[in-house]
């Protein structure tokens, strides 16, 4: 019972920072732009892809393909940007809104016409098998992913926090009207981030992929959940999301595990509407 | 000049009369409509029920030496020869399609009949459709109970449905028990919460407790779950003896996944659909050895039953692969169908639901380990319609090989679960 529970947090956790991960590619989007990436986890997918093919065709173990993962999706989300979503910045609300989503049901249908719907795994690489620790048991490539996850997002707060662009990219998501008066070529900062955010969550299929299945609607869950990380957390806020991934992947499993796992989800989506209920710019949020 | 016209026009009309005679010549065709998702998520599957269903006309209309219905001959011999012809149509996966299709399918192409749809939610709604319209529906691919609980006039159901799988999973222990010699107790029920695994779920509890065995944990989760670390945690806390679980094929992949990470040994796993999926082994490959999964058609039947060693040498010619348990299970309503229509001498839709309700297929007539084929009056169900259990098991060519009925097992079964540790 005990070291069920124990057990139980250790996954949460694990799943956790894969959430966080995930979340701040979005958050980063969101805050910046202020429109919502519906395409989001079919980015992860291509991630997942692009690792899986890295390894079949040229053997590179999964852990190498990462910072593939990383500059593939910053050229794809730049491109995105560039070619689809800012030619409809200017545009009505609606149009912003749909956009991504077309660009969503593209990408997995795309992915099904030349990978078929197959559903395929990694075979066991560098990382892979459980340590024991008492009688907890930790999944190597889990672990391995929730280090990488912790580095990815360390590394992207230092950005922002610390280089002169990163700062631009804060500014933007405080105040465009302001940042734009202080000569920050905003649609730069827009493309640079819609970039950065799609890298993260390409990243992340990377770490995925070493043990997650993967196939074209492999983002779906994992893009509504990251949805709800991002509001939780605060729109743009890369510290919250990081914080409210690992509280959505704790709520989920010890949720399932003291009540019903068939619940789980659902008291990760009540936690999140009551938190926007007391407090609606998410935990923190400004 | 006038002879040489005269010439042209004989020539010309004996031209006419050599291509117009095998059109003369030819048989009456009898349309009968197959509704199979053939695009979209599950298109592989739907193709797989396709071959067996285009496999099923050849023989019924050629000539072969089988003991099959109406394989010896060609045609339907009381419809003057008649050849089946299939008219497919593509329902997506989707409830919706299979509506519109199946009406698409009487109302335009005048098929006399119906086959499909594999899915159980997609042949509910198609069924409702013929029985609206009055063409017999004949399915052995669906396994949802509720398809023959709805006593339709026209609807006939070949195959077994969940509530005999999940009977025959507690038989299987009771025969376990007497066979080992050993106590099995207690049950944990894991099932996904579509119509398939919920009403799964609701048979296996209610056998449970005629079976006397105690439930000691029963889940519930979604199919498209991230991560299922906490339905194992709550079963693996439960200590159950047997888990059973009835999923799709992401799911199953990802529990066995879960269940490998967790280093979680009950004594065994016996599972329905995900777990026997085309996909499930090139995507688990040796992590899905030695689980139970309930099952109609097992390539090693052939031992004991040669028909399905023929007919399987008919299906890897004509495809160039062994036959699976879809294309095995969509098989079979073709020849029901056909020996129907030859016992009725028509294809009038209240002559064949005559003609099906007093089917009696012999036992050595079908590729499955059943008594035969015969209607339940009220439901229409097959009465002798039986599962048996296959386990994965590794070897030259890791394969599903029948362990249960104990009198048809290929081999025997590998019980309790091996550790997952120390596995070659």
């Amino acid at each position: 019972m005990e070291e069920q529970l124990l057990q139980q947090i250790v996954n949460g956790l694990l799943i956790g920072f894969m959430y966080s991960l995930i979340a701040i590619g979005l958050t980063l989007i969101w805050g910046v732009m202020n429109i919502v990436n519906f395409a989001h986890g079919d980015m992860l997918m291509i991630g997942m892809f692009t690792s899986f093919w890295l390894f079949t065709l040229y053997g590179v173990d999964p852990l190498f393909s990462i910072p593939v993962c990383f500059v593939l999706l910053f050229v794809m989300g730049t491109l995105i940007y560039r070619f689809i979503v800012s030619k409809v910045m200017k545009g009505p609300m609606l149009a912003q809104v749909v956009v991504t989503f077309g660009v969503s049901i593209f990408l997995s249908n795309l992915a099904v016409y030349f990978w078929t719907p197959d559903f395929r795994l990694l075979p066991p690489t560098m990382l892979d098998g459980t340590w024991e620790i008492g009688d907890i048991i930790l999944s190597i490539p889990k672990v391995v992913a929730s280090i990488g996850s912790v580095i990815v997002s360390l590394c992207i707060f230092f950005y922002l926090k610390k280089t002169k662009t990163g700062k631009a990219i804060l500014a933007t998501e405080m105040d465009r009207e302001s940042a734009l008066l202080m000569g920050i070529n905003t649609d730069r900062i827009n493309s640079l981030s819609f970039g950065i955010g799609s890298a993260l969550v390409g990243a992340a299929g990377g770490f995925l992929s070493t043990y997650y299945y993967i196939y074209p609607q492999v983002g779906g869950l994992f893009g509504t959940i990251s949805f709800c990380v991002v509001a939780l957390g605060g729109f743009g806020s890369i510290e919250g999301a990081f914080i409210a991934g690992i509280l959505v992947g704790l709520t989920q499993t010890l949720g399932g595990y003291f009540f019903d796992p068939s619940y789980k989800y659902a008291i990760v989506f009540g936690i999140y509407l009551i938190t926007i209920w007391i407090r609606p710019q998410g935990l923190l949020g400004w | 000049m006038a002879s040489k016209h005269f010439v042209r026009i004989v020539l010309s009309l004996l031209l006419v009369l050599v291509f117009s005679f095998p059109v003369y010549a030819q048989q009456k065709v009898i349309k009968i409509g197959a509704v199979y998702p053939l695009t979209g998520n599950i298109a592989s599957t739907g193709l797989d029920c396709r071959r067996g269903v285009d496999l099923a006309v050849d023989i019924i209309n050629g000539k072969y030496d089988l003991d099959l219905p109406l394989a010896k001959t060609e045609g339907i011999p009381n419809l003057g020869g008649a050849k089946l012809e299939i008219v497919y149509a593509d329902t997506k996966g989707d409830p919706k399609n299979g509506m519109s299709e199946a009406e698409r399918l009487v109302s335009q192409e005048k098929v006399v009949a119906m086959i499909g749809a594999y899915q159980s939610s997609v042949t509910k709604t198609a069924s409702q459709a013929t029985e609206r319209l009055k063409i017999p529906y004949v399915c052995s691919d669906s396994s949802s109970p509720t398809l023959t609980e709805r006593n339709f006039k026209y609807f006939f159901r070949v195959s077994p449905h969940d509530d005999i799988f999940a009977k025959d999973q507690f038989n299987f222990l009771k025969d376990l028990e007497k066979k080992t010699g050993k106590k099995i107790n207690t049950v944990a029920l894991l099932y996904e919460n579509t119509e398939f695994g919920s009403n799964v779920g609701k048979s296996e509890e209610k056998y449970a407790k005629e079976f006397g065995y105690k439930v000691v944990a029963n889940v519930t989760y979604a199919a498209n779950a991230t991560d299922v670390a906490s339905e194992v945690g709550t079963i693996v806390k439960s200590k159950p003896d047997v888990v059973m679980h009835a999923s799709y094929i992401t799911d199953a992949i990802l529990f066995t996944k879960t269940f490998k990470e967790m280093n979680f040994v009950p004594k065994g796993f016996l599972t329905m659909a995900g777990y026997i999926e085309p996909g499930y082994l090139p995507a688990v490959k040796a992590d899905g050895n030695f689980f139970i999964v309930r099952s109609t058609f097992a390539l090693d039947l052939a031992k004991k039953k040669p028909l399905v060693g023929k007919v399987n040498a008919l299906f890897k010619k004509k495809y160039g692969m062994d036959m699976s348990e879809n294309a095995a299970r969509s098989f079979m309503a073709p020849f029901v169908l056909a020996d129907a229509l030859n016992r009725a001498k028509s294809t009038d839709a209240e002559a064949v639901v005559k003609a099906l309700l007093e089917t009696n297929i012999p036992g050595n007539q079908v590729i499955y380990p059943w008594k035969g084929i015969k209607f339940d009056p009220k439901s229409h169900q097959n009465i002798y319609a039986q599962g048996t259990l296959v386990q994965i098991l590794p070897g030259s060519q890791q394969e599903y090989v029948t362990v249960w009925p104990f009198d048809s097992a290929a081999k025997n079964v590998v019980w309790p679960f091996p550790n997952w540790k120390g596995r070659k």
